[in-house]
């Protein structure tokens, strides 16, 4: 039997990590099938046909697709797991919060978060808060699993051309209604994806120092990241968090500025390529994991940083 | 409006966790246990639903082995008025607990189940969204607001592009964010009067739930180490180093 990828979109395209997790299910099984459910969202599943790994597209359009509520979403899908081996999604918010319900279903446990398919039923997965990697063999005939989705490289994203089939909607689950999604909208690139990931934690001391955060960022093409404590503090807003419950970030460079490095946050950032610390406490865990650790006033080194990233000739983007 | 609150016993959030060298699992022999944080969010948030006078009783429920009662004791002294254990020894899979959870349910007939929206030790994320699929009822996942308006909650959700905000009817599952509230500390009277608090000991066995293990866990290791880092001695360097040894800025 084949595998079937939920794939993540915004009605309009895909979203990233999709691609990551197209990546994850491929390795399961080559035979991959992907489900688009939304609404008016015809140029997201064309998009899903191009991706070469995927051999078929089903879609399923209705109005009360139109805001990923779990509860509309699951029946359909429990219903198309019949002819499937592996229900695989990634494991970001939309994920987290859908695959569950899909499994109760199916009566079915699933398997959180894998960042390695070792084979089609044993994988490996981070447990507490990734100071433990546990390999996990899967023993129910039908397996639900979540990929983290920057384990994963992304798969190719042309030259596919899967045919495109619909299949119809089920009944909408009327107690529970969408009201509004506020994104935050920005230029920057995003804090998943980016090649650079600049973090302010506790130690920027109020919300108006995180522009200190934001130039450092602009000027190095940079996504925001934060630690809890800085997102609590109200500094700034939860979409940037990084740690165990927030995003789980691997950019080639992170920068920690002001974040002591609570075991809850290095589990969102420790596999980054090159990690930079800056930090007046040098006992402070964040430099146990810093290729670079700089012992300083942050107030005094970000303008000294600014000042010496502007003497360089060429940046890399 | 009856809050039954799910609580699980964890290692603490500040253990250095060690992997066992026979590669069964973590240590936990003496090492310190507490409540999994958001379920103290889970928690506080029904005991303030009840002190606003929109709840009549919050009863908090465990599932675990005899000493995750203490998780019980602890929500007793913050504000719930009565307990549940549900004994059971080894590791529950999130299956088993939602459907031991759904029994209780079907038995104590709240109007909504609070619980954390993660636990922190096996990192899962499954147990509120399959209770809520066994009972088919709405599910308010990573809340970090929640207003009860009569038969209705409007939720404020956290997710990975901003807030989302939802309305669901009761009765309805909500998993909770550390971001929802502030838990109080338990004063050392409540301490005393939470021993006199009833709580009901189940045995799980009782409860006619297959709870047989689906996953296998064939073995848990260290994640590999970083290799040391250095120190730089200023901004000049440090811009240095990234620029010519590591080659990323």
């Amino acid at each position: 039997m084949a595998v079937l990828l939920i794939a993540e979109h915004n009605n309009k395209e895909l979203r990233p990590f999709t691609l990551n997790a197209a990546t994850a299910a491929s390795q399961i099984d080559s035979d991959l099938h992907a489900v688009i459910i939304g609404q008016n969202s015809a140029d997201a599943a064309k998009q899903l046909s191009e991706l070469p790994v995927v051999k078929k597209v089903l879609s399923v359009e209705g109005a009360h697709y139109e805001n990923f509520t779990a509860e509309n979403f699951a029946p359909v899908i429990v219903k198309l797991a019949e002819n499937y081996s592996h229900i695989v999604c990634s494991a970001n918010t939309f994920g987290k919060n859908l695959m569950p319900r899909i499994a109760a279903h199916l009566d079915t446990s699933q398997v959180s978060d894998i960042i390695k398919v070792i084979s089609p039923d044993t994988f490996l997965r981070p447990i507490y808060a990734g100071n433990a990697f546990a390999t996990i063999k899967s023993n129910d005939a039908k397996k639900c699993v979540t990929i983290r989705p920057t384990s994963f490289d992304p798969c190719e994203s042309t030259g596919g051309s899967a045919p495109i089939e619909k299949v119809d909607p089920s009944e909408e689950f009327s107690n529970t209604k969408f009201i509004k999604r506020e994104e935050i909208k920005s230029d920057r690139p995003e804090l998943g994806t980016a090649r650079i990931v600049v973090s302010g934690g506790r130690g920027m001391q109020s919300g108006d120092n995180f522009k200190l955060i934001t130039e450092i960022a602009d000027k190095l093409g940079a996504a925001i990241g934060a630690s809890r404590a800085a997102v609590d503090a109200g500094y700034i807003s939860n979409d940037h968090q990084v740690g165990q419950t927030g995003k789980v970030v691997v950019p080639d460079l992170y920068i920690a500025i002001g974040i002591s490095g609570a075991i809850q946050h290095l589990a969102g950032m420790k596999e980054s390529k090159v990690i930079v610390a800056i930090n007046k406490d040098g006992e402070a865990p964040i430099f146990s994991v810093a290729d670079y650790g700089l012992e300083a006033d942050l107030f005094e080194a970000i303008p000294q940083f600014m000042e010496e990233l502007n003497k360089l000739n060429t940046i890399q983007k | 409006m009856k809050i039954l609150v799910a609580v699980k016993r964890v290692i603490d959030y500040n253990v250095q966790i060690r992997v066992k060298e026979d590669g069964t699992g973590v240590v936990t022999d003496n090492v310190k246990m507490s409540t999994n944080p958001p379920d103290d969010n889970a928690i506080e948030e029904a005991v303030k639903i009840k002190e606003a006078g929109k709840a009549t009783e919050v009863v908090a429920v465990t599932v675990g082995e005899e000493k995750a009662q203490e998780t019980v004791r602890k929500a007793l002294a913050v504000g719930a008025d009565r307990g549940i254990h549900v004994k059971v020894d080894g590791i529950l899979e999130p299956l088993a607990v939602s459907k031991i959870l759904q029994k209780i349910v079907d038995k104590e007939k709240p109007d909504l189940v609070f619980m954390g929206k993660q636990a922190i030790d096996d990192d899962c994320n499954q147990t509120g969204q399959m209770l809520s699929a066994l009972l088919n009822w709405p599910q308010a996942t990573f809340a970090s607001k929640i207003d009860i308006q009569d038969n209705k909650l409007e939720v404020t959700r956290e997710i990975d592009e901003g807030l989302e905000t939802i309305e669901i009817n009761v009765p309805a599952i909500v998993t909770c964010d550390l971001r929802l509230n502030e838990p109080r500390y338990a004063s050392l009277p409540n301490i005393m009067k939470a021993k006199k608090k009833p709580i009901e000991e189940i045995a799980a066995s009782d409860l006619g739930v297959d709870v047989s293990p689906r996953l296998e866990q064939l073995k848990v290791e260290e994640p590999p180490k970083r290799k040391a880092g250095i120190k730089v001695a200023n901004v000049a360097e440090l811009v240095q180093k990234l620029k010519n040894e590591a080659k990323v800025i």
